[in-house]
């Protein structure tokens, strides 16, 4: 397909790894923020071709690895309900809560449903009039533009049975407080290239000045994270930190205005928990005051449940880039996409199920030396 | 969960005040929502997530940034070529692809 089968060309893959070779003369540690480059780094064993001076390690950008204990709790709560219908992404129906997760509620005869787009949940509103339709609003900036469209075209139709649970991060406030952290390690990043479509990258310049760091907005084939790669290298080895645009092709610097304008409209930022990372001022988004009659935490007075998470996995030091997800005794054993103790390990997205599927466990022996 | 895929927009009509486009991703086609999109055109590649389109895809920009890294690919396999980089390399203060590769032209 065009945009993405030239993308995936060995020869330039290649050629673009060689580059990388001939500009490193040190060691360098690597963040990419998203959870969907994660898995084409390890999809394509991209770690493994470049050379060993280049470490990367995973961020902290896949929602559903993200979203707190306690916003799966308060869903399980509303599923269970017999008037509601729970529409959600795919991907957090087994993300476990401090008791159940929603494919338990499922099976117990809750209503709960699959959605590819929040406007699905919006159709299956209109379509039940006597149904509360409540439509799990989860992701990072990517997908704000399209669950603020939800909330707004349900207010413009009138729609009375319609709410979203909301549970949205922010990227630049996780990379400030991955970067103030003491025992950061990372010193180049690969910013997220559909995150930044969305809101451009201007915001992260302010980033690159405050931490003398190099960010570059990359995209999600092998090649363009390869040529992000030799981006952040060069600038690494030359001592410089500015922010460059690797995927040009959808991303500017101001993103998209239609997209952003939704957002101001119909959310504003608010503190977030991070399932493993803990309370980020200014980190998410909540509906505003005005949607508040589309709001489920308002409409099922559920605001105030909160739950602790449990210390079994060591999710929180993957989510930091400070570990591997082989780095953890239950990786592979007690810790399968089957029968996950923590959220990287439920997404395709997380960094602990790319590693999973992609069969880095047979390396334990040479990754952990 | 950021997952965006690149499709080609065939078809565009008007549901109420709703813009919405037909794009096709291979050899299957969806319904598309374009409000955040409203410069895209029949014949456009725009980005879709979650079923809206997110961005249009910057044809020249794309031409221009894989002509590039196909010279790359090239250069593995020309010698003259490679002589031709380094010496442009070492002119070159630019350290991004695209400076290196305007500096062999």
């Amino acid at each position: 397909m065009r945009y993405i089968d030239e993308y995936r060309d060995p020869k330039i893959a290649q050629a673009l790894v060689d580059k990388i070779r001939e500009r490193v003369t040190r060691p360098w540690v690597l963040m990419e923020i998203c959870g969907g480059q994660t898995h084409t780094l390890m999809r394509y064993g991209i770690d493994e071709l470049i050379p060993k001076q280049v470490e990367l390690v995973h961020g902290p950008g896949c929602p559903v690895c993200v979203t707190p204990i306690e916003i799966v709790d308060k869903a399980v709560e509303i599923a269970s309900r017999p008037d509601v219908t729970f529409v959600s992404y795919g991907d957090m129906l087994r993300v476990p809560g401090s008791k159940a997760d929603l494919f338990h509620v499922k099976a117990q005869g809750a209503d709960v449903r699959i959605a590819y787009s929040p406007m699905e949940a919006v159709k299956i509103a209109r379509a039940n009039p006597s149904r509360r339709v409540v439509f799990f609003a989860i992701g990072f900036e990517t997908t704000a533009p399209a669950n603020a469209m939800a909330a707004w075209k349900a207010r413009e139709e009138g729609l009375t049975n319609f709410s979203e649970l909301v549970s949205h991060v922010l990227v630049p406030p996780a990379i400030r407080l991955l970067l103030n952290s003491p025992d950061n390690r990372v010193q180049g990043f690969i910013a997220p290239g559909h995150v930044c479509t969305v809101m451009g990258y201007w915001e992260y310049k302010a980033l690159a000045d405050e931490f003398h760091v190099p960010i570059v907005v990359g995209g999600f084939e092998p090649v363009d994270l390869l040529e992000a790669i030799w981006m952040l290298v060069a600038q690494l080895e030359e001592g410089r930190a500015e922010v460059e645009n690797q995927y040009a092709r959808t991303v500017t610097s101001e993103g998209n205005q239609p997209a952003q304008r939704i957002i101001e409209q119909v959310f504003e930022v608010a503190d977030r928990k991070w399932r493993g990372i803990g309370s980020i001022p200014s980190s998410g988004l909540r509906l505003r005051p005005e949607f508040a009659a589309f709001d489920a935490e308002k409409i099922f007075g559920l605001e105030t449940l909160s739950a602790e998470e449990p210390a079994d996995c060591i999710s929180a030091q993957v989510l930091k880039g400070l570990k591997k997800p082989v780095d953890c005794p239950a990786f592979g054993a007690g810790c399968t996409p089957e029968h996950p103790l923590g959220a990287p390990m439920v997404s395709a997205e997380g960094a602990c199920a790319a590693y999973y599927q992609y069969r880095r466990h047979t390396n334990l022996v040479s990754c952990s030396l | 969960m950021c997952l965006a895929v690149p499709g080609k927009l065939v078809e565009t009509e008007l549901i109420g005040e709703n813009r919405v486009g037909t794009v096709q991703f291979g050899g299957i086609k969806r319904s598309v929502f374009l409000d955040f999109v409203p410069e895209a055109e029949v014949g456009d590649y725009v980005l879709v997530h979650v079923g809206f389109a997110i961005s249009r895809l910057d044809e020249e920009e794309a031409q221009r940034t894989y002509q590039l890294l196909e010279r790359i690919g090239m250069l593995e396999t020309d010698p003259e070529l490679e002589a031709q980089e380094s010496q442009a390399k070492t002119e070159a203060r630019t350290p991004s692809l695209a400076g290196t590769l305007d500096a062999i032209h």
